[in-house]
C-alpha cells in the first residue's frame, strides 16, 4: 500500500516573493488571446485567453485535441521544439512578457512544466531524475540534499526508490518523481499536464492531495490540464473549459461542478466525447529527436 | 599450441581493441546526446593528429602542443555544431548523417590545406619495443607502447565514465540524451550541451589521434579507421559506453586471434574482414548490440 506522510512543518521552498513592481496587470501569470500555429499552417488555438492569480489552482478542461497542451506549453516555450509558434496574443508572468522566453530562462522565472506522460529520463535513477530538476541552480551540494528531503517528504515513496531506475518504476511513481523532479527547480508555478492518466483513482486522489498540500505548504501555483473534469474540479479554485482550440467557459470550481452543460458534455457524455478526437494524435508518435 | 604466443596474440589484440574502442566512443557520445551518426570522427581524427604534428614539427613544446590541438578540437567541435547541425535542427536523420558526410571531406581538406598531405611520424616517447620483464621471465613479448595505449585509453574511459555519473554536467548529458522534451521542460539548455559534447568527441578525437599516429604515423589513411570502429559499434550498440569498449576489446582480439590462427587456411588476410563479418553475425542475433540500450517499455 502507499502512504505518505504530511511533513509537519512546510519549510524549505521560500514564499514566492511578491512582483517587485506592481504593475498594471493584475494577475500571476495571464495569457492574452494567444493564436498558435504549427508548422506554419495548423491553426490549434483561436484566441485563448486565461488568468491564474498567485497561490491559485485553475483547472484547463476540455476533451482531448482541444488544445490543453498547446496552451500549457505556449506558455511554458516547449512549442518550439514541435515546430509551433504563438502568432497573436501576448503571456505575462509577474508582470513580464514572456513569450519570446526560452523553456531555460522560464524555468529560471519560476514556471516549470510537468509534461503529460511524465517523461521521467528512463535510464537515470529516480534521484538523478530529480536532481535534474536543479540543474537552472547553482546551489551547494548540503542546499541540494536538503531540496531532496523536502522533496521526499511530499514523495516519501520516492525515497525508498531512489536507486532505482525510473523507467522500471510505477506509473504512479514516474508521475511523482515528474512533479518531484519539477520541485527542484524551486518553481513558482508548475504546468501540470494531465496528471491522471492512466493511474488507478485512488492513486489519482493521493497526486492530487500531495498537489493541494504543495499548493498550501510550499505556495505553488498550478495550471493544471485534466480529461478528469470532476476530480479536477474538486481541487481547483477556477476552472477554464477548451473546446477546438478556444476557452467556451470559465468560472469558479464550484460552480463549474453544478453547472448543467458541464455535467452533460463532461461527465455523463465524456467517453463519447473523447473517442472522435483520439484519431487525431496520431502524428504525435513521429519521433522527434531535436528540439 | 604455444601458450606464450597465444598470450602474445590475445594481448596485442585487446590493446589495438581498446584503441578502436576509443575511436568508437567518440561515435558513441555524439549519438546518444544527439541521434547524430557523426561520420566524419575519423577526419576529426586526423585533423586533430595532423594539427599536433605539425605544431610540434614547428618546435612547440610537446604538452603545449596538446593544450593547443585540444583548444583547436574543442573550438572544431563547437562549430561543427553551430554551423552544420543547428542549421539543420528538425531535419531528417538521414540529411544530418549526409551532413556530416560532406563534413570529412570538408574536415580532411581543411587538414591538408592548413599542414600539407605529407604523412608524419609521431613520436610519443615510449619504444614499440617488448616489455624486457616479461620476455625474460615468461618468454612473452608484449609492446611497451600497446600497453601505454592501452593505459592511456582505459584512463580516459574511466575519466569518462566518472563525468557522466557524477557530475552536474555529466547528468544533464545522459538526461539529454534518454529525453529532449523532459531535459528542455526541466531547463536544461540542449544547444550548451551539444556543444559540450562536441568538445569532448573534439577531445576523443585527440587522444585516438595521437595513440593511432604514433603507431601507424600520421597520414591520410587515419581517416580509414572510422571504419575500424563501424564493427564494434554495432558489435556494442550505438547508445552504449560499455558497448564501445567491450565491443572494441573483442575485435580486436578476436581480430589478431583469426589472422594468425584462421588466416594460413584461407591465405592470409582476414584481419581487415573479420570484424565485419563477426559484426553482421552479430546483427542477425542481437540487432541492437551486445549493451545497446533496450527501450524499456513500461507505463
Ligand atoms: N506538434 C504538433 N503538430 C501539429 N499539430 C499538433 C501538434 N500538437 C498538437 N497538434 C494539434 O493541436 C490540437 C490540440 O492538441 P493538444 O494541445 O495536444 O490537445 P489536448 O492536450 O487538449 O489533448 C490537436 O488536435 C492536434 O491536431
Ligand atoms: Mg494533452
Amino acid at each position: 500500500m502507499f502512504r505518505r506522510s504530511r511533513p509537519a512543518n512546510a519549510h524549505g521552498f521560500p514564499m514566492p516573493a511578491a512582483p517587485a513592481a506592481k504593475t498594471d496587470v493584475a494577475s500571476y501569470l495571464s495569457v492574452n488571446n494567444i493564436e498558435v500555429i504549427y508548422d506554419h499552417v495548423i491553426l490549434v488555438l483561436k484566441g485563448v485567453s486565461l488568468q491564474v492569480e498567485e497561490g491559485s489552482i485553475v483547472a484547463l478542461l476540455g476533451a482531448n485535441g482541444a488544445g490543453k497542451t498547446t496552451t500549457l506549453k505556449a506558455i511554458s516555450n516547449l512549442l518550439r521544439a514541435e515546430r509551433g509558434d504563438v502568432t497573436k496574443g501576448t503571456i505575462e508572468f509577474m508582470g513580464q512578457r514572456v513569450d519570446q522566453r526560452t523553456p531555460n530562462e522560464l524555468v529560471r522565472m519560476g514556471v516549470c512544466q510537468v509534461m503529460e506522460g511524465r517523461h521521467c529520463f528512463q535510464h537515470l535513477t529516480v534521484e538523478e531524475n530529480l536532481l535534474t530538476g536543479a540543474f537552472t541552480r547553482s546551489i551547494s551540494r548540503a542546499d541540494l540534499k536538503a531540496d531532496l528531503e523536502l522533496v521526499y517528504t511530499y514523495f516519501p515513496r520516492l525515497k525508498e526508490r531512489r536507486g532505482s531506475q525510473s523507467g522500471y518504476t510505477s506509473g504512479g511513481e514516474q508521475q511523482m518523481t515528474a512533479i518531484g523532479r519539477a520541485l527542484m527547480a524551486r518553481p513558482k508555478m508548475i504546468l501540470l499536464d494531465e496528471p491522471s492518466m492512466g493511474l488507478a483513482p485512488q492513486l489519482v486522489e493521493e497526486i492530487f492531495e500531495i498537489v493541494r498540500d504543495l499548493n498550501t505548504k510550499e505556495r505553488v501555483s498550478f495550471l493544471l490540464a485534466e480529461q478528469n473534469t470532476m476530480v479536477a474540479l474538486r481541487f481547483a479554485d477556477y476552472g477554464y473549459i477548451l473546446e477546438n482550440g478556444r476557452v467556451v467557459m470559465d468560472g469558479a470550481a464550484q460552480d463549474l461542478a453544478q453547472n448543467e452543460d458541464v455535467k452533460e458534455f463532461y461527465l455523463g457524455l465524456s467517453t463519447a466525447g473523447r473517442k472522435s478526437f483520439r484519431d487525431v494524435k496520431h502524428y504525435r508518435r513521429r519521433k522527434r529527436w531535436l528540439a | 599450441m604455444n601458450w606464450q604466443f597465444f598470450v602474445e596474440v590475445l594481448v596485442s589484440g585487446l590493446l589495438a581493441g581498446i584503441m578502436y574502442s576509443l575511436v568508437a566512443l567518440g561515435f558513441v557520445l555524439i549519438y546518444k546526446a544527439s541521434g547524430v551518426f557523426n561520420f566524419a570522427q575519423g577526419a576529426m581524427v586526423f585533423f586533430a593528429a595532423l594539427t599536433f604534428v605539425s605544431l610540434v614539427e614547428r618546435g612547440m613544446n610537446f604538452w603545449i602542443a596538446v593544450v593547443v590541438t585540444l583548444a583547436v578540437m574543442v573550438v572544431v567541435g563547437i562549430a561543427i555544431e553551430r554551423l552544420v547541425l543547428r542549421p539543420l535542427v528538425n531535419q531528417p536523420q538521414i540529411t544530418l548523417f549526409m551532413a556530416t558526410i560532406g563534413l570529412t571531406f570538408v574536415l580532411e581538406g581543411l587538414a591538408q590545406l592548413l599542414w600539407g598531405s605529407q604523412p608524419h611520424g609521431l613520436e610519443l616517447g615510449i619504444p614499440d619495443v617488448p616489455i624486457q620483464w616479461l620476455a625474460d621471465n615468461a618468454n612473452i613479448n608484449i609492446s611497451q607502447f600497446d600497453v601505454f595505449a592501452g593505459l592511456i585509453a582505459g584512463a580516459l574511459v574511466a575519466g569518462l565514465a566518472v563525468f557522466f555519473q557524477t557530475t552536474r554536467i555529466g547528468r544533464a548529458l545522459r538526461a539529454v540524451a534518454d529525453d529532449h522534451q523532459a531535459a528542455l521542460a526541466v531547463g536544461i539548455p540542449l544547444r550548451q550541451i551539444w556543444a559540450i559534447v562536441w568538445a569532448v568527441a573534439g577531445f576523443v578525437a585527440l587522444v585516438a589521434g595521437l595513440m593511432w599516429g604514433a603507431r601507424n604515423g600520421v597520414q591520410f589513411a587515419l581517416t580509414f579507421i572510422a571504419l575500424k570502429a563501424l564493427p564494434v559499434l554495432i558489435l556494442g550498440g550505438f547508445e552504449s559506453v560499455a558497448g564501445a569498449i567491450v565491443g572494441g576489446l573483442i575485435i580486436g582480439a578476436s581480430e589478431k586471434l583469426a589472422e594468425v590462427y584462421l588466416g594460413p587456411y584461407v591465405g592470409g588476410g582476414i584481419e581487415s574482414w573479420f570484424p565485419y563479418v563477426l559484426a553482421l553475425a552479430f546483427l542477425l542475433i542481437r540487432p541492437e548490440g551486445l549493451f545497446g540500450e533496450r527501450r524499456i517499455e513500461r507505463v
